[in-house]
């Protein structure tokens, strides 16, 4: 036996449907014939690049009126699931994605597993493998009880690919009232605005920590980062001193990139930093301190000050033109 | 103003972490610590107390043995009493199964508000807050940076992926905070005395009556994930961005 249906949650991205929903379309789609999609804030114009990434029909939840967008799409799964049942339930590990799997999970008795970087398939069965200890340590698991497994996925795991399928069959669901959970509401969105490409897909990423010393020193990283078409990143600490948003954070927490050079300065190398970047095909690392753990996985590491380095570098390739 | 606080008593994470080989437990002997992702939260409970001129922070924690140094912390820093549910049983619990504890835990004292860290430091599922919220059948906000109370409304900033959402709830409701939410304060000499005789209530699974507790997964197999070889270290007397240059050069880049 094998599987046969899998539910993902999809998210909304200025271009439609994130790459990561799409990534774990693709996932589910080349482990099991059906994938329904369960989205927000998407309509039929993403139908076509979803059924061309694996997914059979997409679900959309409407009438959010402020609830959050993880538990509205949560309760109509869970209401959905008697009698259509899928196999296993993908997320990503976004907020929205954290919520919806861990309000599913404790509404219907379901385990979730967090931290999935890999799935395969054992008969009917569904290992995930988990990066532990910052990617050291690979653990595989199974689930035991009876039901769907609930698995939460980091970005970047698998490969979005399309393969020509027709477009998805699309289906709105209003959300209506979904008690107590949907009492905390949306009053305003901000969009922090960023210019050049998004972190997590850019080809270069040049990321600031606190080794930067202060909030001015970020200038330099976001100079840098512009002058090799590339985006600025940041470590928690820095975003934690308030220096930059969340959305610049590379980790654990944050994005998960997987550049083709990952630059970075003032940084330690904490696991939790690590397992966000170590996928980028190249490393350098530049920090004062010739023990510092990002070293060890640097392809080129500078020993020194992010000071004296930095503006030497951008002068350098400003003036190759 | 009553609000209950998770917090979890984790191994001091200086040292590297391992797994136990016979049951893939995360090793938790020896002393264990306040986890410095629940300082954030207990912090931001301790004012809202304060700025809503009373009322009580109670811990509540989970953990396979009776050990209380890391709620002596929290205590210090100013939290009332706490309520501990120690029980060999729950050693490598899944979220779900902590969650539901941990739930039971919160229910035996009244509270208004639910707080806890985005995800553990350790075992960072980060699904456990929202999960505790769903079996309180209480609104939950993750992700919080900053948090208010105003006339018995909770105004949450709310991280997103792409900046974040103002968000607001009635009480009683959970918020799971991020760690630059607020300062945390270190525990005072007086802090640290007073703590020693404050209330500690410890009960074991069966105290607690959630009835039967199974977690719904295992681990199969561990190994070392392939290591990524560190490349030149070179030491930089002014000339270090040069080797940046090339090695840019050499991949094309510029
Ligand atoms: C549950 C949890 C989740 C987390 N998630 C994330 C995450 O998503 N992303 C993340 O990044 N972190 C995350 N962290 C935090 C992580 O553990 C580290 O605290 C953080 O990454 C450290 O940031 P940093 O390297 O900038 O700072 P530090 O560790 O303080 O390192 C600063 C470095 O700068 C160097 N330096 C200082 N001055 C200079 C100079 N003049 N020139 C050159 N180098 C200099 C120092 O040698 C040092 O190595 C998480 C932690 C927890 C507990």
């Amino acid at each position: 036996m094998s599987l046969s249906k899998i539910w993902v949650f999809v998210e909304p991205s200025e271009s439609g449907v994130s790459s990561t929903s799409l990534e774990l379309i693709s996932a589910a789609s080349s482990i099991a014939p059906l994938v329904e999609a369960f989205g927000y804030g998407v309509g039929p114009e993403v139908s076509q690049t979803l059924g061309d990434h694996g997914a059979t029909k997409l679900i959309a939840a409407t009438g959010l009126d402020g609830v959050l967008a993880g538990t509205a799409v949560a309760s109509v799964m869970a209401k959905r699931i008697a009698g259509d049942a899928p196999d296993a339930i993908f997320f990503a590990a976004t907020p929205e994605g954290r919520d919806a799997a861990a309000r599913l999970s404790a509404k219907l008795d379901l385990p979730v597993c967090t931290n999935v970087v890999n799935l395969l398939q054992d008969g009917a069965d569904l290992v995930s493998e988990h990066a532990v200890f910052g990617g050291a340590v690979i653990v595989s698991a199974k689930f035991t009880s009876a039901g769907p497994g609930i698995y939460v996925i980091r970005a970047k795991s698998f490969t979005a690919e399309p393969k020509g399928g027709a477009a998805a069959a699309f289906e709105e669901v209003n959300v209506g009232d979904i008690g107590s959970a949907g009492k905390a509401k949306i009053v305003q969105s901000h969009v922090e605005a960023r210019s050049g490409p998004k972190l997590d897909e850019a080809p270069v990423v040049v990321s600031g920590g606190r080794g930067l010393g202060q909030q001015e020193s970020y200038q330099m990283i976001e100079e840098l980062a512009k002058l090799l078409n590339g985006a600025p990143g940041a470590s928690r600490a820095i975003v934690d001193a308030g220096w930059v948003p969340y959305s610049y954070q590379v980790g654990q927490t944050g994005k998960t990139v997987k550049p083709s050079v990952y630059i970075a300065c003032g940084i330690s190398g904490a696991t939790q930093h690590m397992v966000g970047m170590k996928g980028a095909k190249n490393i350098i690392a530049i920090n004062k301190d010739a023990d510092a753990p990002i070293f060890t996985i640097a392809d080129l590491g500078i020993v020194g000050d992010v000071h004296k380095i930095l503006p030497k570098l951008i002068e350098a390739i400003k003036s190759k033109g | 103003m009553n609000i209950a606080v998770c917090v979890k008593q984790i191994p001091d994470q200086s040292v590297p972490g391992r797994l136990d080989p016979g049951t893939h437990n995360l090793v938790r002997d020896g002393k264990l610590i306040l986890d410095d992702s629940d300082s954030y939260g207990v912090e931001m409970a301790l004012q809202l107390v304060d700025r809503a001129g009373g009322g009580e922070v109670t811990l509540i924690s989970m953990a396979p043995n009776s050990e209380l140094s890391g709620l002596r912390t929290a205590l210090a820093m100013g939290a009332s009493k706490a309520v501990l549910v120690s029980d060999p049983s729950l050693a490598g619990s899944d979220a779900l199964t902590t969650a539901k504890v941990l739930a039971a835990a919160i229910r035996r004292n009244p509270f208004d508000l639910v707080m806890a860290a985005t995800e553990s430091t350790d075992g960072y599922t980060g699904t456990v807050p929202v999960q505790i919220a769903e079996l309180l059948d209480i609104p939950s906000v993750s992700f919080a940076k900053k948090v208010e109370i105003e006339n018995g409304v909770l105004k949450v900033q709310r991280q997103t992926e792409s900046g974040y959402d103002e968000v607001e709830c009635p009480l009683p409701a959970l918020v799971s905070v991020t760690a630059g939410v607020v300062e945390p304060r270190y525990p005072s000499f007086k802090g640290i005395m007073a703590a020693k005789s404050k209330p500690v209530d410890v009960l074991d699974v069966a105290g607690l009556g959630t009835g039967p507790l199974t977690s719904g997964q295992e681990i199969v197999s561990v190994r070392d994930a392939e290591e990524r070889a560190s490349g030149t270290v070179v030491i930089d007397e002014g000339e270090g961005y040069q080797q940046v240059v090339e090695f840019l050069e050499s991949l094309k880049i510029i």
